[in-house]
């Protein structure tokens, strides 16, 4: 074998890189809890744990300072795997450090699944309402609904990413081009004077547009607020521009309008999640200690319904009680609107049970490696004490 | 005489810990003890007054020992009573604690205007008390961890004030004449009022008199209702509903409605008669049969309040604190003087003071009906516990006093971090919803909490080794492999139980949150733990640390630790964060300069070391 391929084998294999990679891994986590007070706990990750490279904004120019996440959990993997295949003989005293490792590569497997599977998702629910989709937290959607045919809407939703890089959007069921003009990541939205000079020209010719005037406003990371964008969107036909529209999930009201003989609905929301289910919201209960505001439980009663009428029972899915169902983790995360409504965390994440898993092989294999220390120690000691 | 020795600290130690927990000595003709006995609701918890004013002296002055203005030292449940029924005693009482020189300045105070150059009165303080309004909402505007010090010490003496007050409102209104008086002849003041109202609505005639004092009453009674800070006054019926209990305010109210005045009010009120009127007999009757009543109604909820007096004037973890501080000095001893004797009353006082804090938490563990750990000030407790633990399994095995020594620095440590946390107010508190979990608090908790103590342990052993060997010659081979020795062990244990804990949490998160993991603060101190021992480990195995090096990635263990334990709390961010404290950071600091310091000592090279030295 070549002296730099046996180099290279030596140091995947070696103890000292795992040590590096553990002084890697302590930094990176440090520096992104740290963070977290400037950037919020979802930039953080992204920023941090789920990319190669940590960038650093230095005046206008991104650096690379540091290995990210999937770079040390890579590097981490593959050095305990080399070295398990490459020192690995099986022993009796050795089985516990193989278990403990063997659970350790699952774990980060099933983070690294975790990170590009899971989704999560927030659910609203005013008393009485009934819903079956979930609303992205961070994520928006441009929605066209085609409503002429009184019996069901046609949806074309585009998603985010276009919008932000101000793309021009055509699609086979659209009869118009859908043109970004400008896309706020995080605005306000005033009603205009009426007529004041002082105002700026009004880039909406259409819908609500001409009465509202969208501003910019820097992007929030704390954990209790939300980036609200809005966006002018022109719409191109075949014979020529239809007008310019303002979005923005700020506005409640429906913007209609009609091309060609056909009705349509604009709007721009939090990107919906449907499911093939529905659920009720019956009751919110926020329970409080006695004489005090200190809150003792929040609980929401809920009635869960699917089309085919295979399931309609009621669920109460409160603190450390979540409801599964179909793939889909329902929590209680908050309230709102003076306990009328409540918020359900709502998460997906088809690698849920490989943690599980991995943990009971580690801790089995960190018992029975501490358990044969703890053994050979007293063995050793027991004639001395004598 | 040398082999009597350790016997005889041995049993000066339970002498001791027997005189702090024999019932406490109320001097004068009062029931004070029956008084401090007696149950209230605050904060969603039923608890005896003697805690109230306890825990409310330690978040205003921070002690519970008060000192009247002639020198006397007034009990806490002297001063509560003085505090309920006698305001303008009680304000005369120095007891709000305030040491920032400029909100001194404020309230036109300098420290020598203080009792011990700190301890103002309410009186003092009174005159002051609009701008410190005004000078406390300018600071409210600003966020928490953005406020200075002068902004912090502004609100916390307002809140204090505020504290002061509602307690003070707790029975009787500010600023009411004769107030009890009245209330004492509600029986036959309500139904003249009653009747003289009715018939000044149907038009006839009527008592005027009679009907405005009860309408003037009945107002004063809705006031008190809104002020109210205790909730003393127990459902007529079912007095085991803990919804149902009231404060004076309330109770007076539904009193006007059902005709007669509520029987418990109706004690409260005697005794502050008596208290007033300075008529021994008469408060030591209603003490009496108020408690023979609620003892046949509710036996269950007085007997822990009978114990929680009891623990709270017995301080048992005060005495352990003092019986560590003495067997660290004898077992540091024993390594330059009588390694056995001195070794084994060490040994013993570390037992006692074991025992005495494993009673102190089991009691806590009992009154709460919850696991060891619920807040930061249990964890205090719990983490010095396990590591006395470990220590004196340690020291069974190895007998040459490092385990002592450990234990008793430890044990201090600790018991002295739970006692500045238990400023913040009584540490018995309500479980928030999201943490209203016995099983995960008693697994997940528990676990993670045993880890941090195991890791702390390793850290000190290393410490030990450290000093012993660069500044005394005491530090022979086969001690420092022992050291060694017990420092991997731990390290092996602490890996063990933080992992365990850390996977712990990550699952409590999948059933309540449904993720196992969100790079939440704490979680990633929890994490990084386990990181930095699992580091410990690997780089022994590798060949990569000798002896020295794995006592210096041992102490460095602390800094980790510690940032785990308190410094994420300090961020103010995420989930776990039910903890916040600032006036710490400071120490924190403090705490990981000293460790860097030992480990750039333990870091000179072995030559310079007064141990190992080659034998000349």
């Amino acid at each position: 074998m070549p002296t730099i391929l046996r180099d290279l084998r030596d140091l995947l294999v070696s103890l000292k890189l795992t040590v590096v990679l553990l002084v890697f891994s302590i930094l990176l986590i440090l520096a992104a809890t740290l963070d977290q007070v400037n950037l919020g706990i979802w930039a953080v990750q992204e920023k941090y744990f789920y990319t190669f490279v940590v960038y650093m904004k230095v005046g206008n120019v991104s650096l690379a300072i540091f290995p990210g996440g999937f770079t040390i959990g890579g590097l981490l993997l593959v050095n305990l795997l080399a070295a398990h295949f490459y020192r690995f003989k099986f022993t009796w005293r050795k089985v516990g450090i193989w278990l403990a490792h063997a659970g350790l590569i699952l774990l980060i497997i099933g983070q690294l699944l975790t990170g590009l599977w899971q989704d999560e998702y927030q659910l609203r629910l005013d008393q009485g309402q009934t819903k079956n989709f979930s609303e992205s937290y961070r994520n928006v959607e441009l929605v066209l609904t085609d409503t002429t045919n009184p019996k069901f809407d046609e949806v074309v939703a585009i998603p985010e990413k276009p919008l932000a890089r101000l793309e021009t959007v055509q699609h086979p069921k659209l009869p118009f081009r859908v043109v970004v003009k400008t896309y706020f990541p995080n605005s306000s939205l005033q009603l205009r004077g009426p007529m004041q000079p002082a105002d700026p020209a009004a880039p909406a010719t259409q819908g609500i547009g001409p009465r509202v005037l969208a501003t910019l406003q820097p992007l929030t990371y704390k954990q209790e607020e939300r980036n609200i964008p809005s966006a002018y969107v022109e719409l191109v036909g075949p014979d020529g521009t239809l007008g310019t529209w303002l979005v923005s999930p700020w506005l409640d009201e429906t913007q209609r309008f009609s091309v060609a003989g056909r009705d349509w609905k604009i709007a721009l929301r939090f990107a919906r999640h449907y499911q093939p289910y529905a659920l009720t919201l019956l009751k919110f209960s926020h329970d409080r200690y006695a004489g005090t505001e200190i809150p003792k439980n929040f609980s929401s009663r809920i009635r869960l319904t699917t089309p085919d009428g295979r399931d309609d029972r009621e669920v109460l899915i409160y603190m450390n009680n979540p409801l599964r169902y179909a793939g889909l983790t329902f929590y209680q995360a908050g309230f709102e609107n003076n306990d009328q409504t409540t918020v359900l965390q709502v998460v997906r994440n088809p690698s849920w049970l490989i943690p599980y898993v991995a943990c009971i092989i580690m801790t089995l294999g960190l018992l029975i490696q501490f358990g044969i220390h703890l053994t050979g120690f007293i063995a050793k000691r027991r004639p001395a004490a004598v | 005489m040398k082999r009597f020795l350790p016997l005889s600290i041995l049993l000066l130690a339970l002498v001791a810990v027997v005189a702090s927990l024999l019932p406490p000595r109320y001097a004068g003709e009062y029931d004070l003890a029956g008084f401090s006995q007696l149950p209230t609701l605050v904060n969603g918890r039923i608890k005896p007054l003697d805690t109230v004013a306890r825990t409310t002296l330690m978040v205003l002055q921070g002690r519970q020992r008060v000192t009247a203005p002639n020198g006397r030292t007034v009990s806490p449940a002297e001063w509560l009573l003085e505090v309920l029924y006698r305001p303008e005693v009680a304000n005369a009482y120095p007891t709000f604690e305030i040491v920032h020189p400029d909100v001194l300045a404020l309230l036109n105070l300098t420290p020598g205007d203080g009792a011990g150059e700190k301890r103002f009165t309410y009186l003092q303080i009174q005159k002051g008390v609009e701008e410190l309004a005004r000078q406390s909402k300018l600071a409210d505007a600003v966020e928490t961890p953005l406020r200075t010090p002068f902004q912090r010490a502004v609100i916390q003496l307002r809140d204090n004030v505020v504290l002061y007050q509602s307690l003070q409102d707790s029975l009787v209104p500010p600023g009411a004449d004769n107030f009890l008086a009245q209330v004492a002849r509600l029986n036959e003041t309500i139904p003249a009022g009653l009747a003289a109202v009715t018939a000044q609505r149907a038009g006839q005639p009527h008592d005027a008199a009679a009907a405005k004092a009860l309408l003037d009453l009945s107002d004063t009674f809705t006031g008190l209702e809104t002020l109210g800070y205790l909730r003393p006054i127990p459902p007529e019926t079912n007095r085991a509903d803990v919804m149902g209990w009231r404060n004076a305010g309330a109770a007076l109210r539904t009193s006007i409605e059902h005709g007669r005045l509520d029987p418990a009010m109706a004690v409260y009120t005697g005794l502050g008669l008596a208290w007033r009127g300075y008529r021994p007999a008469a408060f030591n009757t209603f003490v009496k049969e108020y408690r023979a009543g609620l003892d046949r109604d509710i036996p269950g909820l007085m007997r822990k309040c009978d114990v929680e007096a009891r623990f709270n004037a017995a301080q048992p973890f005060y005495t352990a604190m003092l019986i560590y501080v003495v067997a660290f000095l004898l077992a540091v001893f024993s390594w330059l003087k009588w390694p056995d004797e001195l070794g084994r009353a060490a040994f013993w006082l570390v037992l006692v003071a074991f025992v005495l804090a494993t009673a102190g938490i089991g009691v806590r563990m009992w009154l709460e009906g919850r696991p060891p750990v619920t807040n930061l000030y249990s964890s205090a407790l719990f983490v010095g516990w396990v590591a006395v633990a470990l220590c004196l399994v340690l020291e069974k095995l190895y007998r040459n006093a490092i385990g002592s020594v450990t234990a008793g620095v430890v044990g201090f440590s600790t018991l002295l971090i739970a006692h500045h946390l238990s400023l913040g107010g009584d540490t018995l508190e309500m479980m928030r919803a999201v943490l209203d979990s016995n099983f995960w608090l008693a697994t997940h908790v528990v676990t993670v909490t045993v880890g941090y103590a195991a890791t702390f342990l390793a850290g000190f052993l290393a410490i030990i080794y450290v000093v012993r060997g660069l500044f005394t010659k005491s530090l022979d081979q086969a001690t420092a492999d022992a050291l060694a020795r017990m420092v991997y062990g731990i390290v092996c244990f602490a890996t063990l139980f933080s992992f365990i804990g850390t996977v712990l949490g990550g699952i409590w998160a999948d059933q309540s949150w449904g993720r196992f993991w969100g790079w939440d603060p704490k979680e990633n101190g929890a994490l990084i733990i386990v990181l930095w021992n699992a580091l410990i480990l690997h780089a022994r195995w590798g060949g990569m640390v000798k002896q020295r090096g794995l006592m210096n990635l041992a102490i460095f263990g602390n800094i980790v630790t510690s940032w785990s334990w308190f410094g994420v709390n300090m961020l103010g961010v995420g989930l776990h964060s039910y903890g916040f404290m600032d006036a710490a950071f400071w120490w924190l600091l403090a705490f990981v300069a000293s460790q860097v310091a030992l480990i750039l000592a333990g870091s000179i090279p072995l030559a310079k070391w007064r141990s190992f030295k080659p034998a000349a």
